[in-house]
């Protein structure tokens, strides 16, 4: 049983206002995703959580005792770093029982962890290695060894798989998650990629210049993102974000964009929406909801909207291809199955599902 | 006949002699330190080896006495003294200089305020020469108008300040005056050491429950343990060519007592005329620099291939 709850914190470097007012709890077992760009303080508020950094206002609890003024030591958190942080003279079994030794836990009693801790990761053949002849994915099972050893309320990660390869990076995702589900601590979880994110996360909160953006679960962050920048950040290729004005068009409410033959398109709005939106919208599409239009979709898919755009540009990944495409004077990106690839150069009919769009108010950028 | 045949048989166009200069130059700049150094080295060391077994006396001449020279060297008392001198100096010299520098370095690095200038302040005796340092510690220790006159003239008539002019003792203002010179340049090296660690082995070592002690002793100087190595070879050099820090301290005295090895090598060979024997005393100061030198380039040697074993 361990939560954590963040109210208000705050913290200045000098004059620099680092994180301005953050909100955040995870309940027990939970696993938070804490993502955002770089700079956008979301390592700052591990360390703050960690311990290793101070607290300029307001306050954070584990399992609600506040631990603003308490030493990283006795918050009862283990954390594993980006560097890994394994000490580079000890072997992997001194790394793992470095925090015990330090807390005078009898020896026998430390045998038993190791054993159980390296069973579980599978290091056992590596107790005796030093660091430096491990391997990238080693290394991280060792930080993690040193991290579960302990039985913490609090699993901290700051950004743990940066360092490997593309592929050790996918495999080492689905470990943790795995590792997560099976030990059920509540986590807190650092990363710049969303894909990460998205992947491991019960909740997620979206950080941006040193504000919490959104936090809510997975699905929610990307099929109604709070904002504009939650909604560019989160999804890859990113969302296409289209200037279009509110109309009507049959008594529905609808948006008016430029089509490829100059002519002007209107898109119906499926959504209800209240009678005071802006007459000028941002109109945000994700490059998945871009289709091919064909009457056969439309039946199936209702909100499938009509609109022409010339192709500028084909890049092809293999297993779906991603198209530029000119639509109203800007590029958007459409992702199309391989077998239906627009070519370029040529103007398509896209059918656009307005069912799954999003409209953003353009001056305060939040979700209408 | 493949492919590659092919192109080594094509004929190779005569290249441009500002083309084949260019590719000399390495050679050409660098032909002369490497002429120099392998001369300055190697054989004026082979040369110094061949006069060591010979009967010169004021000029080298060439008839081989065999080990005569290092027979009569060992007989010596006041070699004997100038070899003990050796190790005692490089001994408490290494060992004081690396303790005093790795004790500054661990203050330095808790983040001081003024560290910038803290750090120009202990580094600067390296900045001063060995002569200027000897000249000016031995007025500190002249008991008339050195340290112990000043306490005298705060009152304290009683108190007796002589280290220099004692000649059980003085080998020790020797040292003292060394690890003052060195501590500096030690500190300098720690902690750019202690800087160069990852920091966030700190932070794990705080959130695992170490004390500030414990996460340097287990975790930080471990890390840095081939900078101790670094330093003890820089000095243990510095240690055994001393020469110019004893000739402005003490001259080798009182008496003998603090005759060095490189001072009794100039003596031998400038003042008394005795080049043969000055040159066994040359040759076993190699051979105590050797001792330890050798091992240590064996291991760096060792380590280089275990680490590129590892990749």
């Amino acid at each position: 049983m361990s939560t954590l709850t963040i109210r208000s914190l705050r913290k200045n470097f000098g004059a620099v206002e680092v994180l301005k007012g953050i909100d955040l709890e995870a309940q027990n077992g939970e696993f938070i995703a804490l993502v955002g760009p770089s700079g956008c303080g979301k390592s700052t508020l591990l360390a703050m959580i960690a311990g290793l950094e101070s607290v300029t206002s307001g306050e954070i609890r584990i399992d609600g005792r506040l631990v603003n003024s308490v030493a990283p030591k006795d918050r009862d958190i283990a954390m594993v770093f980006q560097s890994y942080a394994l000490y580079p003279t000890m072997t992997v079994r001194e790394n793992i029982t470095f925090g015990m030794e330090s807390r005078r836990v009898p020896k026998p009693q430390q045998d038993e962890a190791v054993k159980r801790v390296a069973a579980f990761l599978q290091i056992e053949p590596l107790l005796g290695r030093k660091p430096g002849q491990l391997s990238g994915g080693q290394r991280q099972r060792v930080a993690m060894g040193r991290a579960l050893v302990r039985d913490p309320k609090l699993f901290l990660f700051d950004e743990p798989l940066s360092n490997l390869d593309a592929k050790l990076r996918v495999d080492m995702r689905t470990e943790i998650k795995k590792l997560h589900n099976r030990v059920g601590k509540t986590t807190v979880y650092v990363t710049h990629d969303q894909v990460e994110a998205m992947t491991l996360a019960s909740r997620i909160a979206v950080m941006h210049q040193g504000e919490v953006q959104q936090f809510d679960e997975p699905a929610t962050i990307y099929n109604r993102p709070a904002n504009m920048f939650v909604a560019g950040f989160m999804g890859s290729p990113a969302m296409n974000f289209l200037p279009a004005e509110l109309s009507q068009e049959g008594g529905r409410p609808s948006v008016a964009l430029q089509s490829a033959d100059g002519k002007t398109a209107s898109l119906p709005i499926v959504q209800a929406l209240a009678s005071d939106t802006p007459r000028q919208l941002i109109l945000g599409i994700r490059p998945e909801h871009i289709y091919r239009f064909d009457p056969d979709l439309a039946r199936r898919k209702p909100g499938i909207a009509q609109i022409d755009a010339v192709v500028e540009l084909v890049e092809p990944t293999g297993a779906e291809t991603m198209a530029v495409l000119r639509l109203g004077g800007k590029e958007i990106t459409g992702r199309f199955d391989p077998d239906g690839t627009p070519r370029m150069g040529e103007t398509v009919t896209l059918g656009i599902d307005m069912a799954r769009a999003c409209l953003f108010d353009p001056t305060t950028q939040r979700l209408i | 006949m493949s492919n590659h045949d092919l192109i080594l048989s094509v004929p190779a166009p005569a290249r441009p002699w500002r083309e084949r200069l260019g590719s000399a130059m390495p050679l050409l700049v660098l032909g002369p330190s490497l002429v120099a150094s392998f001369v300055y080295v190697f054989v004026f060391t082979g040369w110094t080896l061949y006069i060591s077994l010979s009967n010169s006396s004021l000029l080298p001449t060439y008839g081989f006495v065999g080990l005569d020279n290092y027979a009569s060297l060992w007989a010596n008392r006041r070699w004997n003294i100038a070899y003990n001198n050796l190790f005692l100096f490089s001994g408490f010299y290494i060992v004081g200089s690396m303790a005093v520098g790795l004790l500054l370095a661990i203050l330095i690095d808790q983040r001081v305020r003024g560290e910038a200038a803290w750090r120009t302040i202990f580094l600067y005796p390296l900045a001063v020469s060995f002569i200027v340092t000897g000249t000016v510690w031995s007025w500190l220790y002249n008991p008339v108008d050195g340290i112990q006159a000043l306490v005298r003239g705060f009152g304290w008539t009683s108190f007796s300040f002589a280290l220099a002019s004692d000649r059980h003792y003085a080998i020790y203002a020797v040292i003292i005056t060394g690890v003052w010179q060195a501590s500096g340049f030690a500190m300098a090296l720690f902690l750019a050491g202690l800087r160069s660690v990852d920091q966030d082995l700190i932070k794990a070592a705080q959130i695992d429950g170490a004390s500030t002690f414990r996460i340097y002793r287990k975790v930080l100087l471990p890390t840095i343990a081939p900078i101790f190595l670094a330093v003890a070879v820089i000095q243990i050099q510095f240690a055994i060519k001393t020469f110019d820090l004893v000739a402005a301290l003490t001259k080798g005295g009182p008496g003998i007592s603090t005759t060095f090895p490189a001072i009794y090598v100039y003596d031998l060979m400038f003042q008394r005329g005795q080049i043969g024997e000055g040159a066994a005393a040359a040759i076993m100061m190699l051979a105590a620099l050797a001792v330890v030198l050798v091992p240590y380039s064996f291991w760096v040697v060792w380590r280089r291939r275990k680490e590129a074993g590892h990749g």
